[in-house]
């Protein structure tokens, strides 16, 4: 008894002081944004805080123009992730629904697609780019344009949602169908108002998971989008170090608050992401 | 028995087509057009400038030229292997046990789990900001802590190609660990808990239990997780951009790809060349992962 007592406390000891020097980073950022500069410039960054104050988050988020980059990233990520679950419930519904000989190569297609490095694409891609029309940009091209993005993500990240809703789908009885089939449902029908509706956890839980990767995402508006006041707040975080974030402080204040969106989304909806994350490996 | 085709109208075969055909030309035009056309590209020394008819094929001049004359290109595939031993060697086995621990039922098991997922949740951009404030030679907190941001006692973290990729490397771990703890823990849920049990009744201790019992019935995830790995390791590139844009000391084939692009000149042919060797290694964890996994899916198709 007390060996196994003595045990548990040895082990949140442990976990504890696992945890603590887990949060330490984020602490550290946390703390850097409270202070003020002058505070920071005289007693050094650690040092015992003389006050602390918000300042740095509003100037960030006013000089910095934060608005702006946040409608960016709403413009992408709202569309991205409706498209994207629309989109892969379409293939998943196709391939699990009927017996097609190329069900299994689509569904390759699109899963193999998702796991390629988004590097591996990006040449060609960006110089496709430079070609191809689109909308919203000076050139009339799809380069440095907000759409550009939507569609990339659209197409990139279809891959594990199809797989995931394939996998679901492929559960749901197949009388449900057939019975719609009699009464004379068309294909149509049966996807929106059979199969759709009982998808909603998986939608749910793809959702969460595609918002977060999305708003997440760094790479693609690094390389397509050349205009700086297009681009969506975690990209253009980069821009802004050294332009407006001329200290640690503002710096801590800016990355953190470009975290906070996704925190705010992972502490309301955690099942929903932990189950998405695992959707696809659970199967593993 | 899923429906036949031929019971479609005429209709509904547009609808299906419709269905399955718009989300697959997107993904061929977007994604296997371009990986097509990096290795027809990889071929060619365009600059990128100029139409389609200014390609001139060259041979494997830029593979010969990548291989025996950039200095960058050996020091990225080393970064890469190196980035994937850290995650497989350290990253992984951590997770591991977190989620071995955190699986008990203990008091205070949600805060550590969030403790520990909460940098899987913050975009890796944002982690190569959080770290360069620690990392920081002059106002950092690793350098505060220590004295070692004075003249004669300067750790450069950032800047030293001798320190850097380890630099890099810790909060790369971090994050993966945080990432494989969560998917551990859902493999260990489905571990009979009675069989947990009876092996710490029989006085098996933490490992003896974890090594007969629990690892066992990991095996299944354990492949999953190998994957996730290698194609993490690969896809590094965020937290690296951010803190010194992969310059020397932390070069990665991702980042010379993306400095082909970006940088001053632009050239599409080599950088297809790197992108293509990329793909290769990529392609090698793929292939027998889908091969695994869809054979397994077959056969339960097959079930039905």
């Amino acid at each position: 008894m007390t060996v196994r007592l003595r045990g548990r406390i040895g082990l949140h000891v442990l976990l504890m002081a696992a945890a603590l020097a887990w949060l330490a980073p984020l602490l550290w950022a946390v703390f850097t944004a409270f202070r003020p500069y002058d505070d920071t410039q005289k007693h050094g960054y650690l040092s015992w805080p003389k006050s602390l104050t918000f300042s740095n988050f509003t100037s960030a988020w006013s000089q910095a123009q934060f608005p702006g980059y946040f409608r960016n990233t709403v413009l992408v990520a709202v569309p991205g992730v409706l498209i994207t679950l629309l989109f892969a419930a379409a293939v998943a519904f196709v391939v699990s629904r009927f017996s097609f000989w190329w069900n299994i190569p689509l569904l390759l297609l699109f899963t193999a697609g998702n796991l390629l490095p988004q590097q591996v694409i990006i040449t060609p891609l960006y110089r496709l780019y430079l070609d191809v029309p689109g909308l919203g940009s000076g050139s009339g091209k799809m380069y440095d344009t907000l759409l550009g993005l939507v569609l990339i993500h659209v197409a990139f990240q279809s891959g594990f949602s199809t797989f995931v809703l394939a996998n679901y789908m492929k559960t749901i009885p197949h009388e449900l169908t057939e019975a719609a089939l009699v009464d004379g449902a068309g294909v149509a029908r049966q996807f929106f108002q059979i199969i759709l509706p009982l998808c909603r956890p998986p939608l749910a839980a793809l959702a969460t998971l595609l918002s977060i990767w999305i708003y997440n995402d760094f790479f693609w508006a690094i390389v397509l989008i050349s205009t700086g006041s297009k681009m969506p707040i975690t990209s253009a975080l980069n821009n802004l170090v050294g332009n407006y974030f001329t200290n640690d402080n503002l710096l801590a204040a800016g990355a953190l608050m470009t975290a906070l969106p996704t925190l705010i989304i992972y502490f309301l909806l955690q099942r929903q992401f932990i189950s998405g994350l695992t959707l696809g490996s659970g199967k593993g | 028995m899923t429906a036949r085709v031929h019971r479609l109208t005429k209709r509904d075969k547009v609808v299906v087509a419709v269905m399955a055909g718009i989300p697959t030309l997107l993904a061929l035009c977007l994604v296997w057009l371009p990986a097509i056309a990096s290795i027809v590209l990889s071929f060619t020394n365009w600059t990128g400038v100029g139409g389609l008819s200014t390609i001139t094929f060259d041979g494997v001049d830029n593979y010969k030229q990548l291989f025996s004359i950039n200095p960058q290109f050996w020091p990225a595939v080393e970064h890469n292997l190196i980035w994937l031993a850290a995650l497989l060697l350290v990253g992984t086995p951590l997770g591991m046990f977190l989620a071995y621990q955190l699986d008990k039922k203990i008091r205070l098991t949600k805060f550590y789990q969030t403790a520990f997922f909460l940098p899987v949740v913050v975009s890796t951009a944002v982690i190569g900001f959080v770290w360069k404030l620690v990392y920081d030679p002059d106002n950092g907190l690793i350098n505060s802590l220590f004295h070692t941001n004075k003249p004669g006692d300067y750790l450069d973290w950032i800047g030293s190609p001798h320190l850097n990729l380890w630099a890099v490397l810790v909060a790369a771990i971090w994050r993966h660990a945080g990432y494989l703890m969560v998917l551990y823990l859902a493999g260990l849920k489905s571990v009979d808990p009675s069989l947990k049990e009876a092996a710490a009744l029989d006085g098996a201790g933490g490992w003896q239990a974890f090594r007969h019992v629990v690892f066992p019935v990991l095996k299944p995830i354990n492949i999953v997780v190998l994957v996730v790995t290698i194609i993490e390791a690969l896809r590094a590139f965020d937290i690296v951009w951010v803190f010194n844009k992969g310059a020397q000391g932390t070069e990665l084939l991702s980042i010379l790809i993306t400095q082909n692009i970006v940088g001053e000149a632009s050239r599409i042919g080599y950088g297809s060349a790197i992108a293509v060797v990329l793909m290769v290694i990529s392609l090698g964890a793929i292939i027998p992962y889908l091969w695994v996994t869809f054979r397994r899916e077959r056969r339960e198709g097959n079930g039905r």
